[in-house]
């Protein structure tokens, strides 16, 4: 589907629970889609804010997703670090509808050429 | 709006001729209602007609799923019978559906050619059921769960007995479930979604629900995806995409509802997912409103009764002129399902500033969570006691302020409400001396008192003198409460054991004792069973859970991909770039031609960008993509080898020199026997790495002293030491014993394997594991106890009997190849591509 705002990527059944997807941009950055145990969906980017980590590859519990590369554990819903740790990765607006996941056009190709 | 004049006879009531022409699309529960309201309003206001496509008067559709199950019959559900639409002079169409509105001309045309004018017109046409398009959804014996001619159907095929397969474990699934169980089908539930309800549920709560389903005989099979219904002339079966056929007489679509929508579009009135409307339910024509689940108010779709009431009663004041506006519902659900109790309402997906409060009374079945959000209840979900659903739905629709309560929220209204004491030492000080304290071992607080008297000053003396606490433990609290009280200032305080990790009050070693105990076999089950206080662990402790639990249960357990850390997901090492590294097997570091050209040419193929000798004698191929992972892992093994196991909690390498064969000053053919190990070791699960070396000779050039299992070989046969470490605390290894032949040694590294797999806390490599256990227990264990030695090895093979697999060649048989591909693509500004 094509629309002005929102981009469909396609049914939440991709994703299993606690699990994530990802989702390249040519010429921009990756960004990761994740779904938490009680099926809230959520997109970040791809990149921990700490070493540029690939969230993509961490561990979901509650709604965060702890990096893998070295445990900074990162808020599904701000972007955030939690904790002691202090940084934040850009949040890309998702919603669902009728059992697809649609992503927000204008902050999915921020920075893409 | 032209309304016309409203003339009344002289009875009061208008004349029909006159009054303004109301036409209801829908004889459902939001028209009738809708109807009902606007009656009690204004009776004379409206000329009305209701067309109904079903041929009865209006009954409660929610009730469908107890008249399905035995508990109420046909008649008890109706909400309206005929007299209701004569007494209010309401002209009932059923069983002659509306086809077309035509707008232009304000009038609608049911299927059988009648038309009807309007100058009002109320959509109230409901919602359809979803049918999933797979091969064979249209054969008899397929069916929906949606209205009472579904449910006959479903009677009609209960009365011949057989099998049922619902597909669906949401709310209308498990309720149609559970009638065709009752009527005496063997029912299979299947679930796309790893938890049932999930939208309702959080995944313990769905826990709980799957077992009491179970024991109730359902078969439950989530993240079932359904490929094909079989059959020719009837339905005989279901196929899953994953193979799995389940034979069926009755195939139940119960997979969710739709917004009615059709007529609506055909009209061209604004539809999105459901017809749009305003806060008044006013559609984009300003003579046809909309209710019920056929609308989308402020972006929403409601699928639940409550939002229908709210939406009607604001309907009607708009009909009857004094707008209210709707401002949108939050809804709560129950299951109808008898003996299950099962409450969920708002929003429980938590969140950062959301804190969950969890309550889980393992002996009882409960499971309490409710969410806070600044000073507010966001949601709650309850299973096993409902009792206070609605205090708790009352709180949240009312937002009511709840800092005042907060501690005692979890305890429902009679606790937060009652002013009782919040200090949980005096609860327990107001205790009776014969109350119990410890379920498990049926002790009253007058025993544990009176062993506090003799002496037990802290939890583990207590522990050891009347077993209180001493099995699931979830009497800890309440044990030293009572330390506490008893000892005032002498109490040294909480036990300082460190629990495994902030999800719990629980240490390592308590949780793995209670898994055998309790037989616990999955994540969810221990969460339950050991009152877990988050919704669904950490990243700490569930990598941890699942290694226990395949430990404990090697052939039972269930695996949960999701608790593994990324490395062992990928199997391949993660780099800080965020591609990955891949080492191939080779047994005992020993490696031919062939395998090193296969490496060269994997390496060329895919672009790695460094092969590197390892530590562990094997070779590390570095840079490989994600997406090229299956790939190169079907080449390696087209060439023979299989995975290292290098990114692994797991049997890393057996690291040897050349011994006997090749060495002027070897003893014994330390190449072989390191091979050997390695056959029988890999592809085991471990608390954390572990590494084996074997020597050929004093010299030890295999450095078999600072490995996890060393043995270095002698004249006489073979000399094994364990505990080593090259880390960051560089630890050579403790003796352990001599042995004088390859199949003893063997046997002790089985059972030395296998004691540390069962024993040593996750992460745990084996030099602290050693150093807190000691060397003499090690040995009292190994050495000294020749018949635990050997079952501790026949564990070790069993499990290796199972779990010895090459999980390359199980991903390049496709499984989970869903990991290794992106969801989709953007391309800006072109078009999308899916994956």
């Amino acid at each position: 589907m094509v629309d002005a705002k929102w981009i469909d990527i396609g049914p939440v059944e991709q994703l299993p629970a606690l699990g994530a997807r990802t989702l390249p941009v040519q010429g921009g950055q990756e960004i990761v889609i994740f779904r938490t145990a009680t099926g809230g969906i959520y997109a970040l980017a791809n990149k921990c804010p700490h070493k540029g980590g690939p969230l993509s590859q961490g561990m979901v519990h509650d709604t965060s997703v702890t990096c893998p590369l070295h445990n900074w554990r990162i808020s599904l819903l701000t972007g955030e670090a939690l904790g002691e740790d202090k940084g934040c990765v850009p949040v890309i607006p998702v919603k669902i509808d009728a059992g697809r996941i649609y992503i927000d056009r204008t902050a999915a190709l921020a920075g893409a050429v | 709006m032209n309304a016309p004049v409203t003339l009344k006879d002289k009875q009061g009531h208008a004349s029909p001729d006159e009054r303004e022409r109301l036409v209801v699309i829908g004889n459902g529960m939001a028209g009738c209602r809708a109807v009902e309201e606007i009656l009690a309003r204004d009776a004379d206001r409206y000329a009305i007609t209701i067309f109904g496509a079903e041929p009865r008067v209006n009954y409660d559709r929610i009730m469908l799923s107890p008249v399905l199950a035995g508990d109420k019959s046909f008649e008890e559900i109706i909400i309206n019978d005929q007299s209701w639409y004569d007494d209010n002079g309401i002209e009932l169409v059923s069983g002659d559906a509306i086809i077309a509105i035509k707008r232009d001309a304000k009038e609608v045309v049911s299927a059988s050619g009648r038309v009807t004018p309007y100058d009002r017109l109320l959509i109230a046409t409901g919602s359809d059921p979803f049918i999933i398009p797979v091969p064979g959804h249209k054969l008899p014996g397929v069916i929906t769960f949606r209205d009472l001619d579904d449910v006959d159907k479903m009677l009609t095929a209960a009365e011949a007995g057989g099998h049922a397969v619902v597909i669906g474990g949401g709310l209308l699934g498990l309720e149609a479930a559970h009638g065709l169980s009752l009527r005496g089908m063997q029912v299979t539930v299947l679930h796309l979604m790893p938890t049932l309800m999930e939208r309702q549920l959080d995944e313990a709560a769905g826990f709980l629900l799957r077992n009491e389903l179970e024991r109730r005989g359902q078969t439950i099979i989530t993240q079932a995806d359904t490929a094909e219904i079989t059959g020719n002339s009837h339905v005989t079966g279901v196929k899953l995409k994953d193979g799995t056929e389940i034979s069926a007489d009755l195939v139940v679509m119960a997979v969710g509802i739709k917004p009615s929508v059709n007529l609506a579009k055909q009209a061209e009135l604004e539809v999105e997912r459901g017809i749009v409307v305003d806060d008044d339910m006013v559609t984009s024509d300003p003579a046809i409103l909309a209710v019920g689940e056929c609308v989308q108010h402020r972006g929403a779709c409601y699928g639940l009764v409550a939002p229908l009431w709210e939406m009607c009663r604001a309907l009607a004041d708009f009909m009857t002129s004094t707008p209210s506006g709707y401002a949108g519902s939050v809804t709560a659900t129950k299951l109808k399902v008898s003996g299950i109790d099962l409450f969920s309402a708002g929003d429980f997906s938590g969140g950062d500033d959301a804190e969950d409060i969890v309550m889980r009374d393992a002996s009882r079945g409960i499971y309490k969570r409710v969410v806070v959000k600044g000073d507010k209840l966001i949601g709650a979900v309850l299973y096993g006691d409902t009792a206070d659903g609605s205090w708790y739905f009352d709180l949240l629709k009312r937002e009511e302020d709840i800092s005042d309560i907060r501690e005692a929220l979890i305890f429902g209204q009679a606790f937060a409400s009652g002013g009782a004491t919040l200090d949980p030492d005096s609860a327990v000080a107001a205790l009776s001396p014969d109350a119990e304290i410890c379920g498990c071992n049926g002790v009253t607080k007058g025993q544990v008192v009176a062993c506090i008297d003799a002496g037990a000053n802290d939890l583990d003396s207590v522990r050891a003198s009347c077993k209180a606490s001493a099995s699931c433990g979830s009497c800890t609290g309440l044990v030293e409460g009572l330390l506490s009280i008893s000892l005032g200032e002498d109490y040294g305080g909480a036990r300082t054991v460190t629990p495994m990790c902030q999800c719990t009050s629980f240490t390592h070693e308590d949780v793995r004792r209670n898994i055998l105990e309790k037989e616990l076999k999955s994540i969810p089950q221990v969460m339950q069973e050991l009152h877990w206080t988050t919704p669904d662990g950490c990243a700490s402790c569930r990598p941890a859970l699942n290694y226990y639990l395949l430990c404990a249960w090697p052939t039972e357990h269930e695996e949960d991909p999701q608790s593994r850390f990324v490395n062992e997901r990928m199997h391949a090492n993660i780099q800080k770039d965020g591609t990955y590294s891949v080492v191939p097997r080779m047994w005992g570091g020993i490696t031919t031609p062939n395998e090193l050209r296969a490496i060269a040419d994997a390496a060329d193929k895919y672009e790695a960008r460094l092969v590197k000798v390892t530590g562990g004698q094997r070779l590390d191929i570095f840079g490989i993509k994600k997406e090229d992972l299956p790939a190169i892992w079907a080449d390696l093994n087209a060439a023979g080898m299989v995975s290292g196991h290098a990114y692994g909690k797991a049997l890393r390498t057996v690291k040897t020199c050349v011994g006997s064969e090749w060495c002027r000053f070897g003893t014994q053919d330390s190449t072989g026997l390191g091979i050997k190990a390695e056959q029988m070791t890999w592809g085991s699960w471990m608390p954390h790495k572990f590494k084996i070396a074997v020597s050929g000779c004093p010299r030890n050039c295999a450095e078999a002293s600072i490995k996890d299992l060393g043995i270095i070989c002698v004249d006489s046969g073979y000399e094994l030491s364990v505990g080593g470490n090259g880390g960051i605390h560089l630890r050579g290894t403790d003796f352990l014993c001599k042995v004088e032949t390859e199949e003893a040694a063997l046997e002790y590294i089985a059972a030395f394997i296998q004691l540390y797999r069962e024993e040593a806390r996750y992460l745990d490599r084996t030099a602290p594991w050693v150093e807190r256990v000691g060397m003499d227990y090690i040995k009292g264990r190994i050495v000294e106890d020749e018949a635990g030695r050997k079952e501790l090895q026949k564990r070790f093979l069993f499990a290796q009997s199972v779990h010895q697999k090459d999980p390359w060649a199980e991903r390049v048989g496709g499984a989970e190849s869903h990991l290794h591909k992106h969801i989709a693509e953007i391309r800006p500004f072109t078009v999308l591509e899916p994956a």
